[in-house]
């Protein structure tokens, strides 16, 4: 039983993105529809289940002075072939998500699961964490890519669901909705969400603000 | 007697402590050309796909542009379908060549030195560094009279390079469509020049003044007059390189000398 706490874990206790703010590029940058969210989090649950396993399985192999070079080689060769795969099947996507699915590579997430898990545990646990940790990343980059696709063009998926102004319909899209510091606004406002909801995610302050009772002002 | 093995010398590198440098460097090669091989294969095996896909997405904008445009149905109707053709110019030489059309790829000849020229900085309004020698270009002809020529232009907007067709008709001064083939605006602002709805305000458009000045401008908010087209809200960036791409291409570095000899009927093939 305790295996499936690596899946279910990091979806909302130890999400990725907002427990540990890791992989917010790609979460900006995609996020202006539902389609291109879903296209990119299943590539990112894919990429990061098939580099956690082979990297877990070779992870007795792996001289520690060359386990980054290793991992990066094997994580950039997936996103390689996970981007040639979609350029194939879903050429007018592959279009819209332009360089993010290559720069998947970058995703401290990727990294960040295969360093810190996949190098130390067996397979099955790692893929499990792996997929937790997609996941994860995938629910917050579906609510924010539905949030802006609603609000920013009125509809999911392509469809519409308010008809806009320009179709002679009532709803006037929010250009903001479109535009990266949107995604900022909403990824912000969930983290404040979780945060009220499960207090135990709120981290200490590094440093206390001190204001001396006899400081006058100058 | 030296063991050959190749199991139990695979047993044994295994067996090697990780720090030593047999080890580094054998796991090092085997994992780089295992990585290269499964890279390699997917690239080579999904290319012809990812081709058609391409091929496919070029001919539907066109197909997409001829329909849109009014009275194309009735050309194609009387005349046969071998009358659009398609002809690779030589922008250097202005000349027709016998380049096929179908397999050139023009944004592949603007990368080869041998193939391009480098615009000189003070005409290069469209950003683009380098112009291809040759250009695939469509012409409808009912008879002998020229009825439609179409162009492709470009310019590099606000975060892509943008990429259409322009469609002339016989005068060469008469827009008779713009398609967006390629770009990737901001949604939302910029990449609205996708939507038939802006496209749809070019035809009949006038390119050139009386004094054969490129007029035709993509202005800030609404179009007074038939040398300007209305811009969009929130991506004046992006009109101004649809601006530039029209004035470039249809410019001395652009088409301009080919149009012009095309004008003078001194271009019949």
């Amino acid at each position: 039983m305790s295996a499936l706490r690596h899946l279910y874990g990091p979806i909302i206790d130890n999400n990725p993105i907002t427990l540990q703010i890791l992989g917010i590029c790609s979460a900006l940058a995609v996020t202006t529809s539902l389609t291109t969210s879903a296209v990119m989090s299943l590539a990112l649950i894919t990429v990061l289940v098939m580099s956690s396993l082979v990297i877990s399985t070779i992870r007795r192999h792996i001289p520690s002075a060359i386990r980054l070079i290793v991992q990066i080689t094997i994580i950039a060769s997936l996103v390689i072939v996970a981007d040639q795969i979609i350029q194939a099947f879903a050429f007018d996507i592959s279009q819209r998500l332009s360089i993010f699915v290559g720069l998947i590579v970058t995703n401290c997430l990727v990294l960040g699961r295969a360093e810190a898990f996949a190098m130390q545990n067996p397979p099955g646990p790692a893929v499990l964490d792996a997929l937790g940790n997609g996941l994860g990343y995938s629910l917050i980059l579906l609510i924010v890519g539905f949030i802006r696709e609603l609000l920013g063009a009125g509809t999911l998926f392509g469809l519409t669901v308010f008809p806009s102004v320009y179709d002679g319909g009532w709803f006037t899209p929010l250009n903001l909705m479109l535009l990266a510091p949107s995604a900022f606004f909403i990824l912000g406002l969930l983290i404040w969400a979780i945060r009220a909801l499960r207090p135990a995610q709120i981290e200490p302050s590094d440093y206390k603000i001190a204001i001396d009772p006899n400081r006058r002002a100058p | 007697m030296p063991d050959l093995n190749p199991i139990s010398w695979w047993l044994k590198l295994l067996a090697l402590p990780n720090e030593s440098r047999t080890k580094t460097l054998v796991v090092a090669f085997l994992v780089s050309g295992i990585c290269a091989l499964v890279v390699s294969s997917a690239a080579v095996i999904l290319e012809p796909m990812q081709e058609a896909n391409r091929a496919a997405e070029r001919q539907a904008r066109l197909d997409a542009m001829m329909a849109a445009m009014p009275g194309m149905e009735e050309i194609l109707a009387e005349a046969d379908a071998d009358t659009l053709n398609s002809v690779v110019v030589d922008l250097k030489n202005i000349e027709m060549t016998e380049i096929d059309p179908s397999t050139f790829d023009m944004r592949a000849a603007a990368q080869d030195p041998e193939t391009s020229t480098i615009i000189p900085p003070e005409a290069d309004i469209a950003g683009l560094g380098r112009r291809a020698d040759y250009a695939p270009v469509h012409i409808l002809r009912s008879g002998d009279e020229l009825r439609l020529i179409i162009l492709p232009i470009s310019a590099s907007g606000y975060q892509s390079t943008i990429h259409a067709n322009l469609a002339l008709e016989a005068d060469l001064n008469t827009v008779a469509g713009l398609s967006i083939v390629e770009q990737g605006e901001t949604p939302g602002l910029g990449a609205r020049i996708e939507e038939p709805a802006w496209q749809a305000l070019w035809p009949g458009k006038k390119l050139a003044d009386k004094n054969g000045d490129i007029t035709l401008t993509v202005v800030r908010g609404r179009a007074t007059n038939e040398f300007e087209v209305d811009g969009i809200t929130g991506a004046t960036r992006t009109g101004n390189a649809v601006t530039e791409a029209v004035h470039f291409w249809l410019g001395e570095y652009g088409y301009g000398p080919f149009l012009d000899k095309l004008r003078a009927g001194a271009l019949e093939q």
